[in-house]
């Protein structure tokens, strides 16, 4: 694609700016691409070879159990420790109107004055899976603006909004007490991203006993999910270790990461450092299991078909309605006289090939 | 390009009535705007800082505690140190007729008071943003 002279040196000025840390050109950049901008591309390759350093960390959960109070007390936490921190937070767009409002800063007071953390909300703008379609570049800007770990806060999340485990290295779960039969209902989906789990305003009543609830669903999924995870971890270790055979089992059982269940309360930093703990650990045993390099494959990989599924539709579409194809097709499947299947098909194979 | 307009609705001091500036946040949105809302007792500093990274277009700040003439100017100065000089600041609440060519004296581009439609204020921004903007 030709950019204009005048869109080259802005990209190659913001990525000047991005790596040097400038807050200002950081966030100008997000906009860019978030708004598709004609720089967006240029900045987003540009930066691409200087990402991949941060600590990228997911937090999800469903709406009002404190995401956003968490990832302010992680925040605080990392802090603590002279680490860098940059915040992602996304919250969901109108379908009616396209606007958003996003308050997820409202709960992250008391990071607001240190110039070592970095906010930024996010609309969701239509996509799905509880992230936005700019929100891993956006993580990008931040890595390669030199944020130590890169948090992403989801939308408030149900079931199905796992798209966070192909952002993140390590995602975090929260949960409050009082949704026993939510759990029941969320055992497939964002139960089985979860690296860490939190219970969240464990001052509550029923906070104890909506861990063990959680602890007890954890150790019958991971029973069932035993044979396959097991199966990726020492395939590793025979691969890292140049074993021949496969390893004692009792070896594998301490190969498998068992996630664990926290308590906290996030509006005081109560049981926080354990989460920052536990994700560290978990980051070590990536690590430690050349696990590190298989979730960076994923991760690319699922991003890469994600990208490809769109450029591919768009120029189906365009090359369709040039052709003056587009709305007639469309049309025929709206009056039954085709299904949605074949037009796709048809489409594909008439403007694609 | 898919742009959006990105608004900062933000209460600056003492004051906790926070009820205009939700119901402007909510009319925003239904306008198509992305709307950031900080939450109460932010200091000009904190409401610059983050104007800044969330790469606003415009300011809406609102204020009933009668400490406009202090805290809207310093809120101005503060976005321009950072260089935020594009970004259109707006200001509404309780402004005494009397205070509101002061306001527009030190940057404001618009003071809306009690009464004002939601309606004018999302076509005033829509208007004034400058779209050339990325």
């Amino acid at each position: 694609m030709s950019m204009s002279p005048d869109t080259a040196s802005v990209a190659a000025a913001l990525v000047a700016g991005v790596l040097a840390g400038d807050r200002r050109l950081c966030a100008r950049a997000i906009s860019l691409i978030e708004n598709n901008a004609p720089a967006a591309r240029e900045i987003i390759s540009a930066l691409y070879p200087y990402t991949g350093r941060a600590m990228v960390v997911g937090v999800t959960g469903s709406p009002g159990v404190g995401k956003s109070t968490l990832v302010e007390a992680m925040a605080l936490e990392w802090r603590r420790t002279g680490r860098t921190v940059g915040i992602v937070a996304v919250d969901p767009t109108s379908p009616f109107t396209g606007g958003a409002i996003l308050g997820d800063r409202i709960r992250m007071q008391r990071t607001s004055g240190d110039a070592g953390v970095f906010i930024r909300s996010m609309a969701s703008r239509g996509h799905l899976g509880g992230l936005a379609a700019a929100t891993e570049e956006a993580v990008a800007v931040l890595d390669a603006a030199g944020f130590d770990v890169v948090v992403v806060e989801t939308v408030g999340a149900g079931q199905s909004e796992v798209e966070i485990m192909d952002v993140a290295h390590t995602t975090v779960v929260v949960l409050a007490p009082g949704l026993g039969d939510d759990i029941q209902a969320a055992k497939a989906g964002i139960l089985e991203i979860g690296d860490v789990f939190v219970v969240n305003k464990a001052d509550r009543p029923g906070a104890a006993e909506t861990a063990v609830q959680l602890q007890n669903m954890l150790e019958l999924g991971s029973a069932a999910a035993r044979h396959g995870r097991v199966r990726l971890s020492a395939q590793d270790l025979i691969h890292h270790a140049g074993l021949e055979q496969e390893p004692e089992p009792a070896e594998r059982e301490d190969n498998l990461w068992e996630p664990p269940v926290l308590q906290t309360t996030a509006f005081d930093g109560g049981g926080v450092p354990e989460v920052v703990a536990a994700v560290a650990r978990h980051q070590d045993y990536l690590k430690a299991h050349g696990l590190a390099a298989t979730r960076d494959f994923e991760k690319a990989q699922a991003r890469v078909r994600e990208l490809l599924a769109r450029i591919l539709s768009s120029q189906a579409e365009a090359r369709a309605a040039q052709a003056g194809q587009w709305e007639p097709i469309i049309g025929r499947v709206a009056r039954r006289e085709l299904d949605p299947f074949a037009a796709a098909t048809l489409i594909g194979q008439r403007f694609m090939s | 390009m898919d742009r959006k307009i990105r608004v900062l609705v933000a209460k600056p001091g003492l004051d906790s009535h926070d009820r205009g500036a939700k119901v402007v946040a909510r009319a925003l949105q239904d306008a198509g705007m992305e709307v950031i809302y900080t939450g109460l007792r932010q200091t000009p500093d904190q409401i610059a800082e983050a104007a800044l990274q969330e790469d606003v277009d415009v300011v809406g700040i609102s204020i009933l505690s009668g400490a406009h003439r202090v805290l809207v100017p310093r809120i101005v100065e503060r976005l321009r140190e950072l260089g935020l000089d594009d970004v259109l600041v707006v200001v509404g609440g309780i402004i005494p007729p009397d205070d509101v060519p002061f306001l527009l004296e030190k940057g404001v581009a618009a003071v809306f008071g009690p009464g004002s439609s939601t309606t004018d204020i999302a076509a005033f921004i829509q208007a004034h943003v400058k779209t050339e903007r990325g």
